[in-house]
Formats: structure tokens, sequence, C-alpha cells
């Protein structure tokens, strides 16, 4: 289903849930509305829903307006944060609600449960209780019921959320899969951007009600359109004075501009490990070091600066107070009224200093 | 399309009917003594309020109802205890009698002891042998009102001891406390909550009971007469007016102790 | 060890002397003229008529006030159409009937619609008798039993939430669908927990209906004010006779009670 969202608003008294939020999702996508909690994505998915009504603003299901109609006429399937499984209802008699409401034979209810067990993994529980199930069996019965009556579009509120850090990974990759098995169009609220970027297809970024910027994770990685989206997503330190680093000089057109540097846009190592951009580099010393399994977390400081960034296992280990050289390839740039990004003028140019 | 309109029907017949059922069951009658006790305007109201048997009758119930909160508030904490922390057999059994005095018509329990105190039983005629009559007394009233409030402090406090957690009352112990004090410092602020409030609707309960006083108070008027019982006399009497304004007064003050009591739990919620 | 023992002793003797003899009081009371006498004090055709009255009437009011007590609590709890002021304010307004003196629900219910008000003079016009009669009696017992069952299921509703409700409305059921498929089982040991109060609340009343009734032999008496008007007459076995009945059918409901209680644990 094609879903479209024009000027949504939505206030709790006097407090503005939903500001002017539009998009489009396309058929088949999934989407991710990721932002920090109470940044107003469970409020969109519950308008969208019809669990919630706007206060302006479109609400669009394949070029028609569904704002009044009800939850129960627009054909959606929904998956609450803690599930919200019938508690007297077994397993079977939960996914079958949906169906029995829609006054199907008995015949296709029976087929429909047992396709769905069978599909979600839940073969041999179908006559068990929701409190004699684990949350990750509890969470594929809160999909299968939702998707039971063959909903157009699937929205689900933290699927993961409840669920034990371990085999949350597992049932993300599940749900990937599932969902682009059966091609429906999906949207899941999420304040974990890990799991935004592993599963959606397109992210949405949720903040204090606005949507901040919308794209495949990866454009939002490389090129976030606001302050707020960059500092979100991955890890990141803000520079207030980044004019005084080497090769970002011209910060200083614009007063205020702060940059904000992720630990991937720098490089660090002895003088003898940089060959031709050495121009490029500073001197900084080693203020700190942390063992993250994978790599070395080296925090720096550099004439007062202090960045962060990661060091290969496989380079000489550096210790705290060590001198070394710090190559900053890139910074995202902002002030009030802009943000961009900006490469290391050294950097880009090497050859003009060598000469 | 037809299934939704035909639900927002339904919804909208059965909202109106129930808050009409509120308003006229609930809100009428009580609005409606009150209009009904100023009718004759405030000379009137503190003329049947100023009678001096009403005003006798007012105060003897203050006076015993307080007195048979402060045994159920000692009596209720005490078993409350008893019921929360040790297990012995019969305690089961112990746990469903609170609710007895809930369970039996006022009427029975007037009844009962009527029978108990009465001067052919043990303990009237012991009591008349020492020169003092209960029955028909003061002390009557007061047996009866503790008997119809008994659960009210048990089941305000229980549920704060259960929730209690041991680990506040063996920190306590592991600071070098004795029992005594762990009790008075840390186990009874934490039932007082429920003390109070129990308390509070038992004294309210108090006030406003009929049945079980009327039965076995002897309706001295000036003596032992109490609100309820000179309400219904001025019923019978056909003064409603005189029944209206000695009610209002009583409803008055059990309203400011229910809300009272309300606001508190709310407080507690938080 | 010794203190242990000492309050449970206290705790037990209290009970016994507070509660359980008074109970076996009036058992003595009833047979102290063998079986004759309470046979002949449960018999008598006033008796039998008042029994049958509590009865009509606790039926009467236990019905109504469960389905009103139901709805209410639902629409306390989840109303999006109610705002949050009008809902604390009526909810405030729901535990009235508790502060109230029975008498007083009485005379309230006297005043508004007795022969001398002017709804009163209307109906009475018309052939309808409230107070004295039957209806004003049911009347007076709904007010005095209506916040019990709304304070029992209230706080069950707060406690499940609505998400369950509102999965219900996403597979397409409508209102009456999700209430009797999915609330009502929820709620369902709560409503009778409180439908047994009620119903005990009612056999017991006493000081509303005997207000209400006037206590009218063989038309208005129920069982509480034949108790009454029987220790007036200072006809005590009789008296006894009747409140066995009473107490008995308390007792009853209070084991069923206990069970009830016990079933609303586990669910």
């Amino acid at each position: 289903m094609h879903v479209e969202v024009r000027g949504l608003n939505k206030s709790f008294g006097s407090f503005q849930a939903v500001k002017d939020v539009e998009f489009n999702v396309a058929k088949g996508q999934l989407i991710g509305l990721l932002g920090p909690s109470g940044g107003g994505k469970t409020s969109i998915l519950r308008m969208l829903a019809g669990l919630e009504t706007p206060d302006s603003g479109d609400i669009v299901f394949h070029g028609q307006r569904v704002n009044d109609l009800p939850p129960q006429e627009r054909g959606i399937g929904f998956v609450f944060q803690n599930y919200a499984l019938f508690k007297h209802m077994t397993v079977s008699e939960n996914i079958a609600f949906g169906l029995e409401v829609k006054k199907w034979n008995k015949a296709k209810i029976k087929e429909r449960v047992a396709d769905l067990t069978e599909l979600t993994g839940l073969k041999g529980f179908e006559s068990r209780y929701p409190h004699q199930l684990s949350g990750g069996q509890r969470q594929r019965v809160a999909f299968a019921r939702a998707l039971a009556p063959e909903p157009q579009l699937l929205l689900l509120d933290e699927p993961f959320a409840a669920i034990d850090a371990k085999i949350r990974h597992e049932l993300r990759s599940w749900l990937r899969e599932m969902i682009d098995r059966l091609g429906i169009t999906s949207i899941f609220v999420t304040h974990d951007q890990d799991e935004a970027i592993e599963v959606a297809d397109e992210i949405m970024i949720i903040n204090k009600g606005n949507l901040e910027q919308k794209g495949s994770p990866w454009e939002i990685y490389k090129d976030p359109k606001t302050p707020f989206v960059a500092g979100f997503i991955g890890e990141s330190r803000i520079v207030d004075n980044i004019a005084a680093l080497r090769g970002f000089g011209d910060a200083a057109v614009a007063a205020g501009t702060k940059g904000l540097i992720r630990p991937e846009y720098i490089e660090i190592g002895r003088k003898e490990e940089f060959t031709q951009l050495l121009s490029a580099t500073e001197t900084g010393r080693v203020s700190h070091i942390h063992f993250r399994g994978s790599e070395w977390l080296v925090e720096v400081e550099v004439g007062g600066i202090k960045l962060v960034t990661y060091r290969s296992l496989e380079k000489e280990v550096l210790h705290p107070g060590d001198e070394v050289q710090v190559l900053v390839h890139r910074a995202y740039l902002f002030n009030d009224s802009q943000s961009w990004v900006m490469e290391n003028k050294l950097k880009a140019d090497p050859m003009f200093v060598y000469i | 399309m037809t299934n939704m309109l035909q639900s927002r029907w339904w919804s909208w017949g059965f909202r109106s009917t129930v808050m009409l059922y509120f308003v006229v069951l609930i809100v009428c009658p009580i609005a409606g003594i009150y209009v009904q006790s100023f009718s004759g305007g405030i000379q009137a109201f503190a003329d049947n309020i100023g009678e001096a048997l009403a005003w006798k009758s007012v105060l003897l119930t203050v006076k015993l109802a307080l007195i048979s909160t402060a045994i159920n508030a000692a009596i209720g904490t005490m078993s409350a205890w008893v019921l929360v922390r040790y297990r012995f057999p019969g305690r089961s059994l112990l746990n469903s009698l609170v609710d007895l005095p809930f369970a039996l018509p006022t009427a029975v329990i007037g009844l009962m002891i009527l029978l108990l105190l009465g001067p052919r039983s043990w303990i009237g005629s012991g009591a008349e042998s020492l020169g003092t009559t209960i029955l028909f007394h003061e002390p009557a009233i007061v047996v009866a009102m503790v008997f119809v409030t008994f659960p009210f402090v048990i089941r305000a406090v229980q549920p704060l001891l259960e929730e209690l957690d041991a680990s506040e009352e063996e920190a306590a112990y592991t600071m070098g406390a004795s029992r005594k004090r762990t009790f008075m410092r840390v186990i009874l602020p934490c039932m007082m909550p429920g003390i109070v409030s129990g308390a509070m609707l038992a004294f309210s309960r108090a006030l406003a009971e009929f049945g079980a006083v009327v039965l076995v108070a002897g309706n001295i008027p000036g003596r032992t007469l109490v609100a309820s019982v000179y309400i219904f006399g001025e019923i019978e009497s056909d003064n409603p007016a005189g029944a209206a304004a000695v009610s209002v007064l009583l409803l008055t003050l059990s309203l400011l102790i229910l809300w009272t009591v309300n606001l508190v739990r709310r407080r507690r919620a938080r | 060890m010794t203190m242990r023992r000492l309050w449970i002793g206290l705790t037990t003797l209290v009970f016994a002397v507070l509660l359980v003899v008074p109970l076996l009081r009036i058992v003595q009371g009833a047979f102290d003229q063998g079986w004759d006498g309470f046979s002949a004090g449960v018999t008598r055709p006033e008796a039998l008529h008042a029994l049958m009255m509590t009865g009509i009437i606790a039926v009467s009011v236990t019905i109504v006030n469960t389905i009103f007590g139901v709805l209410l609590s639902l629409y306390l709890v989840r109303a999006s159409w109610l705002g949050k002021r009008v809902k604390a304010v009526m909810n405030g307004i729901v535990d009235l009937p508790f502060a109230v003196s029975p008498v007083i629900g009485g005379l309230m219910i006297v005043l508004l619609l007795g022969p001398d008000s002017a709804a009163g003079a209307l109906l009475g016009r018309a052939g309808v008798d409230i107070v004295y009669a039957l209806p004003g009696m049911i009347l007076a017992t709904l007010f005095v039993t209506f916040p019990i069952v709304i304070r029992e299921v209230m706080p069950v509703l707060q406690e499940v939430g609505s998400q369950q409700e509102e999965a219900a409305h996403m597979m397409g059921a409508y209102a009456w669908t999700t209430f009797w498929r999915v609330t009502w089982p929820l709620i369902r040991w709560s409503v009778v927990y409180g439908v047994i109060l009620t119903g005990a609340r009612c056999l017991g009343e006493f000081g509303a209906v005997l207000v209400v009734s006037g206590n009218i032999i063989n038309k208005t008496q129920t069982a509480t004010t034949l108790v009454y008007q029987d220790v007036e007459n200072f006809d005590l076995t009789a008296a006894n006779s009747v409140a066995l009945v009473l107490a008995a059918a308390s007792v009853l409901l209070l084991l069923v009670m206990e069970w009830s209680k016990s079933r609303k644990e586990v669910h």
C-alpha cells in the first residue's frame, strides 16, 4: 500500500507532539521511524493506525483519504510495544481473532492459522497461553496475529524493545526477511539507531515532533541535513572552535560555526605512518585509550580540542601521553542558519602543499 | 460502513444513558438534600441545627465514633500485623472473617449485640453485678460501631505491610537498631498512611451507622440518641426540614473525610 | 517467640469475641425454642413476604448496578470523550454513597419523590407510587450500592491498560466484540466479586429502606426491617430466626467472595 501523509499535526494539551509532518512511503518499503523517546514517533504511528485523531493534516492510503475511517476499517496490522497479546487466549486463538471478527469460515481460519504458525516458527506452541512463552515467541505471535487478516500495511511500535539484547539481533534479521518475503509495506518505530540502520530500507528521523530527514541509512549517515541528524546517527563529537583545526580555517567565515566530527573522519598515528598527507596533520597528545573488543578507541587532544577516533588493533599500540599526528578528513559544520560538510582543505589538494 | 454507523449510534445511546443514570441517581439526591435544608433560608437551617437535641445527638455521635475509631485503629493494626507477618493454623480463616462485618446485615449485627449484652446474657448480668449497664448505654453503641467498622483499618494496613520490603527492616537491623526501634522507626511509619486512611473511613462509617446502633442504643433523646437515629426520628415525626438540616451537617463531615482520604491515597499513588 | 505467641493469641481472641461469638449467639437465639420456634419465625406470612421483597430488591438492584457500574467504569477509565477534569470530579462523586448514612440516602429519596414533593405529586397523580412502595425501595438500594462494582472494576481496567483493546480494534473488532471477547474476560472475576458484594449489601440494607418503605407489614417490609420490628415488639425468637436466614445468606456470600478473590488473583 502506498502511504502519503500531509501536514500532520497533533497536540496533547499544550504539548505539540507532532508538527507538520509530511512523507510518502512507496509500496513494499520497510521504513524505520527513528528518534529519541518522546519525540512523537509513536504518535505518528498511532495516527496512521487510527488510534489517535490528528488535529490537522491528511493521511492518504492508495490515494484515498482515511482520516475519518476508524481503525477497524483501515486494514492495518499493528504490533504493539508490549505485544498486547490477549492473555486469556492461546496462541492460535490470538492469531484467529482478527479472522473470526472478519467472519472467515472455520476451515479457512484453521488453514490460515496453520500457515502463520508455520511461517513464524510457532508450530507446536499453538495451544500455549502468552504467559507460557518467551519474549521472542510472544513477539512472533504478535507479528502473526497482526498479519493474519492480510493487512496492506504493517505498523510496529518498538517491536524489539522488550526483548533481550542477545535474541534481538536474531529477531531483527528474521523480521527483515519475513517482511521482504511478504512484500508488505511496513513502518516501525525505534529509538535504537543500529536497529533502524540494520533493518530499514529508509529511515525517517523524528525529533520533537519534526521530521528531520528521510532517506536510506547510508544517505542519512553520509549527508545529514540537520545538526540533530548528524549528532543522532553514529558517534560524534562537537567541536566549538572548529576553525582552529588545520585545514578548516575557512569555517571562521560565518560566526558561531561549530563542527561535528565522527571518529571515522579522523586518522591518527606516528609521523612515519603518514606519508604524503603529513602536511595536513596536526600534532596532538593521546589522553586516554579504551579497548573496544575489535579496535581501540583513542581520545586525543589537539591544542585544547578533544577528539575521539578508532585505531586498528593491527597497528602499533598507543599510550596515554604519546605524541601523535592527527588527520581530520572532514567535518560536518553548522551554525544557526545552515549546515554543510567540509573536507580538510590541505588534504583536498596535497600536491599544492608539497610544491 | 453500516457497521461503523451502527456502532456510533449504540455508543452514543450507552453514553447518554449511563450519564443520565449517574446524574439522576447520585448527583440529584445529594444536591436535593442541600437545596431542601436551605429552602427555608439560612435562619431556618440555623434554627433546625440549633435545636438542643439535634446538637447533642451530633456531638454524641462524634464522641462515640472517635472512641470506636481509636479502638479499631489499635485492634486493626495489631490484627493486620499478625495476619501478614505470622504463619499459623487458622490464619486464612481469620483473614476471611475480617470481611464478615461488611457481609452481615447491620440489623443482624444490632441484634447480635443486643443478645450478647442484654440483661439475660452473662456479659450483661456481669456488668449489672458491677453496678453498670451496657445495653442501651454508650458502651453498647461503641461496641456496635467497632463491630461495623472492624475491617477498615485491617484492610488498609495489610497491603502496606505486604509491600514493605523486608530488606528495609534488615537494613535497620544491620545498622544496629533494636527490634523495638526498628518497629517504631521503620515499620510503623510505613503502616501509618494505612492506619490513618483506614481510621478515617472507619470514623466516617461510624458517624453514618444506623442499623446496628438503633437496636442497641435505647435512643433516649439527649443521652443515647445518635445523629442518624435522630434523623430517622425527625422523618417519622414528619419534620423533613429538621432531618435534612442534621443530614447536611453529617453529610458534609463525611464528604470532607472521604475526599481527604482520596487525596491522601492519590498522593501515595504518585 | 513468646511475643509472637502473645500477638497471635490476642488477635485470635479478639476475632473470636468480636466476630464469632456474636454470630453463634444468633444461632443459639434462633433455636432457643427449638426447631419449631425457628421454623415458626421464618414461615410466618410476613416473614416469607419480607424475604421475598429482599430477594426481589437484591436481584433487581444487583443486575442494574452491575450493568451501569461496568459501563461507567469503562467510561471513567477509557473514554476519550470525557475530559480529565470531568473524570476526576465524577470519580470523586462515585464514592458519595459510601459517605452518606443510609438513613440520609433514604431521606433524599423521600424529599425528592415523596408525596410532598413536586415530582412525587406528579407521579402520584399518574398512579405511580415511589415512596412507601417497591420502586422507592429499589431506588434507595441502588443509591447505596452504586459504588461497589465500580470500585472493584476500575482498578483492574487501569491496571491492564488499553493496548489489548486497541489490538482488537486494529484487527477489525468494533466496541461490542472488543468488549465481550477482550475486555470482559479480563474483568470477569472482579465483576463477580463486585456482584457478590452488591448482593450482600442489598440483603443487608436497612436504614435507607426503612425510611423509604415506611415498613408496612406484608407490603413494603423487607427481611431486615422485619428483624427491626420484631425486636421492637420484643419477639426475639422470631427476630433471631429471620436474622439467622440473613446471616446464613451473608456468610454464604462471604465464602463465594473468598473463592472469587482467589480466582481474581489467578487471572
